[in-house]
């Protein structure tokens, strides 16, 4: 491996070539007194310098009992793992069966769809949903909620927390000790409380706040999700140069995925749709464009489908594509046989 | 927050020496940038950017709130926990108390449907005393295609709150609090939005009205080139949207319709199998009206409020909105501006909310009452395009 495709700086990269410290194995063998002596830097620097370049040579530290690759996990133990996650429920029964029982938790889920299919709503949801105390089959953790349109309705959150309270109830019943515990948890207000709310302005704030998410979730552990609604709006403004677009995007995804590993928490981002000019004919497609399209995980797309509203998975590595009617009712997300059941909420 | 100047935020004095000295001066500056481009450009290790990135994100975030502090603020500093309502009951219901502060609000639809009366009677509602349900304040109405009638907003006003317009010159009090702006070009109505602006800051504004959007970029002046306008229309939405967010103000805009092209899909290449479907269907083609300016000013309204006439009748349908049920109310324009004819509303199944009728075209209905009163001639003349039609109409049948 060489030594400039190191994360240094130029300078200490400039130093290090020209004093013929070339490839990574040069150095690990140098000391640090041996090093600042021979570049002209500081006992630091070298020491610095030094530990950049071990910690990118993975070959160097072979340790068979551990593992064979450092940072390595091999896939029985993935799958293990994977299993003792628990999902996010959408609501929505069919909806969950071609998610696999929800949103995973580990991942990237973007969701996009036209102007009033849903996604906020859904997004909502979410936030609520995320917060199912444990004894009832839920995740007991909290929500952050990234909104940068301003289509955040406070009241919509309550309806749907009352609903989605009213329907654990119904469902469950708990021994009484249990019960008494749970009920106070399961208030309205508490479940308010539980989401966390940024109103982004800007792209610039939008990624302040990405980059700043590592350090909220450190002291608000339990946050479990993440929703970002829309991940597009400030994008789709204020870019001249595209592939500088392009690139800071990236490098959000990264950081999203990092978070969503590291902290094991799902991310949700909801994203617009555009036209797009395929063989001289228009098509719907998400926005952003296709380098973007490589940076979640699971992608979902909600669509129209005659009267109903229907999600399809579009891209997934574990799941197979497949679609399932929703709908939106006063209550929430909920499954769309219920909806000739449903009477206006007012 | 994104111009927050990277020197006062405390970093250690040798670091930010070298943002600046790069001529990187604004959390917007650094944060364009990936953390390898500043690696490069800064001539700093990777660890010192990673720290310094990471402090001016945390200073440039703004600070979070929860729900139910965001709730229970909104409940308690604002009038009416933060709605204007329209006083056509069934629709205050569904909209959970009116227009919301904050945020876009649009009306869409065909030419002479009642956009412009709506409008009027909200910007009189806005300028209403707090105890006839008003906000006692101003409203600023920008005209864009000259469609704005004093007399009109006279006479809603004296027809529908007659207690405040009987008292003396209370109706000057009242149109003199609703300001209207006619700006003629796109670059005037660019700036008209930015002295709106500031003047909101400071004079007791409650309202802002935007007749119509797509006035400009429909407007055949200019359609040589496509791609800036789609730029500038981007930079109006962001600017439009922040200024509802931070004066919480209800912002309405209305929105003009288009007939669709035939070649326009609107689907998903995986929906490819139902395409030809779709085009084959005369009936469709026949009544289908989209809204003007497209699917990216589409996302970014909050609430988009559909007007239509099916067989005659004219309806008002709650099409896209994170708190209301897709419902429809049928109305009528009368005297005193627009009425619902039931509270209940019908509710909407499927993407036919979305859709624009035109059928039963309104104006067949006053010729043949005869009932086109010439000196206030408001349900007819939305735009040029209609009224040209009503001319030919009567000399045809003359």
């Amino acid at each position: 491996m060489e030594v400039s495709s190191l994360p240094l700086s130029p300078t200490h990269r400039g130093k290090l070539i020209s004093a013929g410290y070339t490839t990574i194995l040069s150095l690990a063998s140098v000391s640090p007194h041996h090093l600042a002596r021979d570049l002209n830097v500081t006992h630091d620097e070298a020491i610095a310098i030094l530990n950049v370049a071990l910690k990118n040579d993975k070959s160097g530290e072979s340790n068979p009992t551990r593992s064979i690759v450092t940072g390595a996990q091999n896939a029985w133990d993935m799958l293990r793992e994977e299993d003792m996650l628990r999902r996010i429920t959408t609501s929505c029964g069919d909806l969950d069966n071609i998610l696999g029982g929800g949103i995973s938790c580990k991942e990237v889920t973007e969701i996009g769809g036209v102007p009033g299919i849903g996604k906020t709503q859904l997004g909502i949801q979410l936030a609520v949903n995320v917060q199912i105390p444990v004894a009832y089959g839920g995740l007991g953790g909290k929500a952050v909620y990234i909104d940068t349109e301003g289509s955040f309705m406070v009241e919509r959150v309550y309806q749907i927390a009352e609903a989605c309270i009213a329907n654990i109830m119904e469902n469950h019943v708990l021994p009484r000790k249990d019960n008494q515990v749970c009920q106070e948890t399961m208030q309205c207000n508490s479940f308010l409380e539980n989401i966390f709310y940024f109103r982004i302005c800007s792209y610039t704030e939008q990624i302040a706040v990405i980059n700043y998410l590592d350090m909220f979730i450190e002291e608000h552990k339990d946050v479990k999700i993440v929703i970002i609604d829309s991940v597009t709006f400030h994008f789709r403004q204020d870019f001249d140069d595209l592939a500088q677009r392009t690139r800071v995007l990236s490098t959000m995804a990264l950081k999203l995925m990092k978070i969503a590993k590291k902290f094991g928490l799902a991310v949700v981002l909801l994203n617009q749709v555009t036209n797009k000019v395929v063989e001289g004919s228009f098509q719907l497609s998400l926005a952003l464009g296709d380098s973007w399209s490589h940076a979640c995980t699971n992608r979902v797309i909600l669509y129209w489908n005659g009267n109903e509203r229907y999600a399809f998975i579009d891209k997934s590595p574990s799941l197979r594509s497949a679609s399932a009617p929703y709908s939106v009712t006063g209550r929430g997300i909920r499954d769309s046989t219920s909806q000739c059941k449903r009477t206006r909420m007012m | 927050m994104a111009n927050k100047v990277i020197s006062q935020m405390g970093l250690p004095k040798s670091i930010s020496n070298i943002f600046e000295a790069r001529n990187i001066l604004t959390s917007k500056d650094a944060l364009s940038l990936t953390e390898f481009d500043l690696v490069e450009l800064l001539d700093v290790g990777m660890s010192e950017v990673n720290s310094a990135v990471t402090h001016i994100s945390e200073m440039t975030c703004p600070p979070y709130q929860t729900a139910l502090s965001l709730m229970e603020e909104r409940v308690q500093n604002e009038y009416l926990a933060g709605h204007l309502p329209t006083r056509l009951k069934g629709l205050d219901e569904a909209l959970c108390g009116g227009v919301p502060f904050g945020a876009l609000t649009e009306l869409v639809g065909p030419a002479g449907i009642g956009k412009t009366q709506f409008c009027l009677k909200l910007a009189l509602l806005a300028a209403l005393p707090t105890s006839h349900g008003g906000l006692n304040g101003r409203a600023i109405y920008i005209d864009v295609e000259s469609k704005f009638s004093s007399r009109r907003l006279i006479e809603i006003g004296a027809e529908s709150f007659p207690e405040i317009f009987q008292l003396e010159k209370m109706a000057q009090e009242m149109a003199g609090r609703i300001l209207v702006l006619r700006p003629t070009s796109l670059s005037e109505f660019t700036e008209s939005l930015q002295q709106v602006k500031l003047s909101i800051l400071q004079n007791q504004i409650k309202l802002l009205i935007i007749d119509s959007m797509a006035g400009f970029y429909s407007g055949e002046n200019d359609r040589d080139v496509k791609a800036p306008k789609q730029h500038l229309l981007g930079w109006h939405i962001s600017f439009i949207k922040s200024l509802a967010e931070f004066s919480r103000i209800p912002i309405v805009v209305t929105n003009q319709v288009r007939s669709q092209n035939c070649d326009e899909l609107v689907q998903y290449p995986f929906q490819a199998e139902n395409k030809h479907e779709i085009v084959k269907d005369p009936e469709r083609l026949n009544s289908h009206l989209v809204a003007a300016l497209g699917i990216h000013w589409a996302h970014a309204v909050t609430i988009r409020l559909v007007l239509e006439s099916d067989s005659g009748q004219r309806y008002i349908k709650v099409a896209k909105s994170p708190i209301s049920p897709p419902i429809a109310f049928p109305f009528v324009i009368t005297s005193s501006g627009i009425s619902l004819l039931n509270d209940n509303g019908i509710e909407v199944k499927g993407p036919e909310i979305h859709s624009i009728h035109c059928q039963g075209y309104l104006w067949l209905r006053f010729l043949t009452r005869g009932v086109v009163k010439l000196h206030t001639p408001w349900p007819i003349i939305g735009t040029v395009f209609s009224s040209i039609c009503v001319c030919q109409l009567t000399f045809s049948i003359n």
